[in-house]
């Protein structure tokens, strides 16, 4: 079996954070976790192409290293692609999520990859992918690659795979036909008897969780800031040049409003199919408060405000999909300096 | 932070800078007032807004 292995700067041996930047490197051979992974695997399994690209480079580059290493994937033969694990290493995660992605829908070879399910990454690409669970520690790369080529043995051999609890991954969102013993209404009550006698019982939904965020330290100073207004009532100039859905939007778009100081209706219209938007189309500013935060520049109240706005639809959304364009638009933010944001939601 | 009229929803998800808009059809408006006594509605929401963006973390 050949096997192509991405792994980052670090764990590719390479160096830490100075050598973050590094464009994409093969090497025709297995190179540190590979080397393991050769061993856990059977007598006929190789690495026979090891991929290196720097965590920050991968990021910033995404498109590029993609491209570039779906090339180097499909010249190697390969039967097999491995990511990782990337344990909690964000940048890693995103990288390695990507890739195997890409490779999973372009060229069609099993693909595995692990990551801390705080990893961003696993956010990100947990229902398309198996990623088994690492937990956060490095230590552990021994148990976490024992699994990783389990799975990946049983993709390849394109064996009935076990729940996210049996294989150790990621759940998926996954939803499957099982027989049972039991009704729901007898597995309902049994859950019921169990509650009330404090016994131990699983539910068989589960609820989608957050993690949580921490708060940032307050603008100290406002008369400095840079602002910039986000919204997700749907707000977009006539015609909706982005198209953006009305639900479940997959895109959002960011609108000019430099030396505009008041938003008038004729010029907007809304793509938001889950609120009565009569009244914000008669007047944007009770969505997007552009004339006051005019006013309250001129006054010097607020440093500056930014001369775009953003907005999107939120309505009816998976949460995979919000999540990407949260962290899209807070990319471009931080490009353009932007010190606070404040967010009107419907 | 965020202005919004559905604060269940903003709290679930985690948002921690969170002032309470003027309803879901006009978040930051009041469409039964004057003209003029909507932009002080707007005006003192944006004002909480800022202040919230000013606070700090008491929990920490």
């Amino acid at each position: 079996m050949r096997i192509v292995h991405y792994l980052n700067q670090f764990f590719g041996g390479l160096g830490g954070e100075e050598k973050a930047g590094m464009a994409l490197e093969a090497c025709a051979e297995a190179v540190g976790p590979g080397k393991l992974l050769e061993q856990l695997l059977d007598a006929e399994a190789r690495v026979v192409l090891t991929l290196v690209c720097g965590d920050n480079y991968a990021v910033e580059n995404q498109e590029l290293m993609i491209e570039s290493a779906l090339e180097k994937v499909r010249e190697a033969n390969a039967e097999l692609l491995v990511a990782g694990p990337c344990f909690l290493a964000g940048r890693y995660g995103m990288a390695a999520g990507s890739l195997c992605a890409a490779v999973q829908a372009k060229i069609g070879i099993p693909v595995i990859t692990g990551m801390a399910r705080e990893n961003p990454g696993a956010d990100l690409y947990r229902e398309s992918l198996f990623i088994i669970d690492s937990g956060d520690s490095a230590a552990k790369m021994r148990e976490v690659l024992t699994k990783m080529a389990r799975l990946a043995e049983k993709l390849i051999r394109n064996e009935p795979i076990g729940s996210p609890k049996e294989e150790d991954y990621i759940p998926r969102g996954l939803i499957r036909d099982e027989f049972v013993e039991k009704t729901a209404a007898e597995r309902l009550v049994d859950m019921v008897l169990a509650k009330a006698k404090g016994k131990a019982f699983e539910s068989e939904m589960s609820p989608t969780t957050f993690r949580p965020v921490s708060m940032p330290p307050g603008v100290s100073d406002l008369r400095k800031a840079k602002l910039m207004l986000i919204t997700d009532g749907g707000l977009v100039p006539k015609g909706n040049p982005d198209k953006i859905q009305g639900s479940a939007a997959t895109r959002w778009g960011a609108y000019s409003i430099k030396s505009c100081d008041d938003l008038k209706g004729e010029d907007y219209e809304i793509s938001h199919g889950g609120y009565d938007a009569q009244y914000v189309r008669q007047d944007p500013d009770r969505l997007v408060p552009l004339d006051v935060m005019r006013e309250l520049e001129q006054e010097g109240v607020i440093g500056e405000l930014c001369d775009e706005f953003i907005s999107t639809s939120g309505l009816a959304n998976p949460l995979s999909n919000t999540r990407r364009m949260g962290r899209e638009m807070a990319e471009k933010a931080k490009r353009l300096g932007i010190d606070a944001i404040i967010l009107t939601s419907t | 932070m965020q202005v919004t009229s559905a604060l269940p929803i903003a709290k679930m998800v985690g948002a921690n800078r969170l002032v309470l808009g003027n309803g879901i059809i006009h978040v930051v408006g009041d469409a039964r007032a004057s003209a003029e006594e909507e932009k002080k509605v707007r005006r003192q929401l944006v004002e909480k807004a800022l202040a919230a963006l000013r606070a700090e973390d008491k929990s920490a």
